[in-house]
């Protein structure tokens, strides 16, 4: 026993010594850049956006970069095996693209020292783990606008997966938005407590239609409330990617992401050796939040209002959030001509006065 | 009264894919198999449906692929568990996690193809009734499939012989097959039917539901099914009322959030799994007869001795 365990040890050391020389031969190769995904690049959305970032730095570098990516991890003990393996493997530059892998990336990190690490939607940073989001509430609050112009029964419906600051944010920023243009409008959330579950997002989606809303939005990550937009005829905003292929007709537009550029701009730093932490929060601006083409619903004048906002965002001119605003119990938050801090927005756990329902806490 | 008639229709789609799933599963655990890989064949039942219906470009073609690929599905674990006589519980899982897996392979083709709303059956006039007969006279064939299901199987186990020779290979193998009936062969049959069920509610989701394909799409529904069985004391009418209950105290409590109601959603979001568990054990709280309900041999190998 004592000497097969003997022999096993021995074969680690062997296997390890293998793996460092491998290592140190690649230097001179390719960059060796590696992607973990959370989904599977088929979803049609958050890992399927992922995934073309991928793809735009493989056309980007050709063959200086040696480009790999796993699917499918699950966001626990699991990350951490998938990203310590592709470490040892002798990647360069990992990027782990879920909230959840946060924590993994951070303790794989502390053991590969040299090796550089991104990850998507989280906070914590280390000497190598820069961290990267996007303001998805600027889009959201176009959408809002565009929904209110749309709506003939002065209600919103919007399907929500988990009251965290991401999801809350987007609920009032859409809320804020459509109440520009329609003071009176109503925004009806439903939490289906869940990021996936294409049944119970249909269901949640009939409901609200049933209740009287007109346009849906979701954060929710299937194209389940779309489709059923399309059947009954109303209108819907897609998520993470564009769904116009399963609501041609009930699309107004999609809030993409797009992480191309930042994902050629992070492999290029390590090339050239610049590469350093850092926090990104980019938005419309940087082109990391986009607007899919609007759908044959959105009428001249909405088009244009939308476009005129999105500049006004792009320009500085115009933040999502800015005062006078109200929480939703009606104590003061922002004075007049106040814009929300990051910090304040990233921590947003309330509704703003005037969105209905109660957030679960 | 129309947003009570909306709601309602509402409780018959989310709970239709239950009745199937739970209907079958009742069915292979009468005949002593314990198959924990509903949620597999559901979503390989969800998957083949789709591309069957894509494919021939009929829906008739569809069910049916959907219902042969549960089958498939249940005969594979047969080939596990009755042939080389494998734990039951190990090959359920795996069963589960090889069919999102296959489903996942399958699918890829099918993500981000579009199928046109489900045909209902209006029946002519009745369905014209005000409330009743949309409710009753207007909904598609598959529901109406399920309920006749449940009938049948209440009938089949509890009024004809064959059904008592399953239940008698789910109470006693040994016994049944001291007697000179065939064990593995009917456990066979009756696992295949539960696959052949389970891939139903599977089409169900992708082709009614929905209607679309997206990997893991079942999300959990294959797990509530296995509880409802046990829950509703492997009584198939009790296995319909858990499942209406279920359905219904979704579609509500979705409804509820959207009126603006002052609950917190983790609250009724929790609702229909204790709702439905705390009403199916407060029935069938009755130990003896739970008892006597309960399949003796419910995951028991057999192994013929003579």
């Amino acid at each position: 026993m004592k000497r097969a365990f003997r022999m096993f040890a021995a074969l680690g050391a062997a296997l390890t010594l293998a793996l460092g020389a491998t290592a140190a031969a690649q230097a001179a190769d390719p960059l060796k850049v590696a992607f973990v995904y959370v989904g599977p690049i088929g979803d049609h959305g958050w890992s399927y956006q992922h995934d073309v970032g991928r793809k735009a730095v493989e056309r980007e570098f050709g063959d200086k970069v040696k480009v790999s990516y796993v699917e499918n991890v699950s966001e626990g003990p699991d990350a951490e095996r998938v990203i310590a393996q592709l470490a040892q493997g002798g990647a360069d530059l990992i990027f782990t693209t879920s909230f959840g892998f946060m924590n993994p990336t951070i303790k794989v990190a502390s053991r590969f020292p040299k090796v550089k690490f991104e990850h998507a939607t989280g906070f914590k940073t280390a000497k190598n783990v820069s961290i990267y989001n996007a303001r998805f509430y600027e889009g959201r609050y176009i959408a809002g606008i565009i929904s209110a112009k749309l709506s003939k029964t002065g209600t919103i419906g919007y399907i929500a997966s988990f009251p965290i600051p991401e999801v809350v944010m987007g609920i009032n920023a859409a809320y804020l938005g459509a109440k520009t243009v329609n003071p009176d409008i109503k925004i009806k959330t439903i939490w289906v407590s869940s990021w996936f579950d294409p049944g119970k997002e249909s269901d949640a989606a009939k409901a609200l239609a049933d209740q009287g809303a007109d346009v849906l939005m979701q954060h929710t990550d299937s194209p389940a409330a779309m489709k059923f937009a399309e059947e009954r005829g109303i209108h819907a905003f897609g998520q993470a990617s564009d769904m116009a292929a399963f609501g041609p007709k009930a699309q107004l537009t999609s809030i993409l992401d797009d992480w191309n550029y930042y994902y050629i701009d992070r492999v290029k730093a390590v090339m050239d050796g610049t590469w350093a932490t850092k926090d990104t929060w980019d938005g419309l601006k940087e082109k990391m939040v986009e607007l899919a083409p609007y759908g044959p619903a959105v009428p001249e004048d909405v088009r244009t209002l939308a476009d005129a906002t999105k500049a006004k965002i792009i320009s500085g001119e115009l933040h999502p959030f800015t005062g006078p605003i109200n929480k939703q119990d009606g104590s003061p938050w922002l004075k007049a001509g106040e814009k929300a801090s990051d910090k304040d927005l990233l921590s947003m756990n309330f509704f703003v006065q005037g969105v209905e329902g109660s957030l679960p806490k | 009264m129309d947003l009570l008639l909306n709601v309602l229709l509402g409780v018959v789609v989310a709970a239709t894919p239950l009745v199937f799933a739970s209907i079958g599963e009742l069915v292979a655990e009468k005949s002593g198999v314990l198959n924990l890989g509903v949620e597999g064949m559901m979503i390989v039942g969800a998957i083949a449906a789709f591309a069957g219906t894509v494919a021939s470009g009929s829906y008739v073609v569809g069910i049916l692929t959907g219902a042969l690929a549960g089958a498939a599905m249940a005969a594979l674990f047969g080939v596990l568990t009755l042939t080389l006589m494998s734990n039951q519980v190990a090959c359920g899982l795996a069963l589960t996690l090889f069919g999102l897996g296959l489903s996942a392979l399958i699918g890829q083709a099918y993500s981000g193809v579009s199928l046109p709303q489900f045909p209902r059956l209006d029946i002519p006039v009745l369905s014209e009734i005000p409330f009743v007969g949309p409710l009753i006279f207007g909904q598609d064939a598959l529901v109406y499939l399920s309920f006749a299901l449940v009938a049948a199987v209440a009938w089949f186990l509890t009024r004809t012989r064959a059904g008592l020779v399953l239940r008698a290979v789910g109470e006693n193998h040994d016994a049944a097959h001291g007697i000179g009936y065939p064990v593995i062969a009917i456990r066979y049959l009756a696992v295949m039917f539960g696959g052949a069920c389970a891939g139903l509610g599977g089409a169900y989701l992708s082709l009614v539901q929905t209607p679309l394909w997206v990997e893991k799409m079942t999300a959990g529904r294959g797990w509530i099914a296995l509880a409802l069985v046990v829950f509703a004391s492997w009584r198939p009418l009790r296995v319909l009322g858990g499942a209406y209950l279920f359905g219904g105290i979704t579609i509500m409590q979705l409804h509820s959030q959207a009126l603006g109601l002052k609950i917190d959603a983790q609250i009724l979001s929790m609702l229909p799994y204790i709702a439905t568990i705390v009403v199916l054990v407060v029935i069938s709280r009755d130990r003896v007869k739970m008892k006597l309900n309960a399949p003796s041999c419910l995951g028991k190998v057999f192994y013929a001795t003579s």
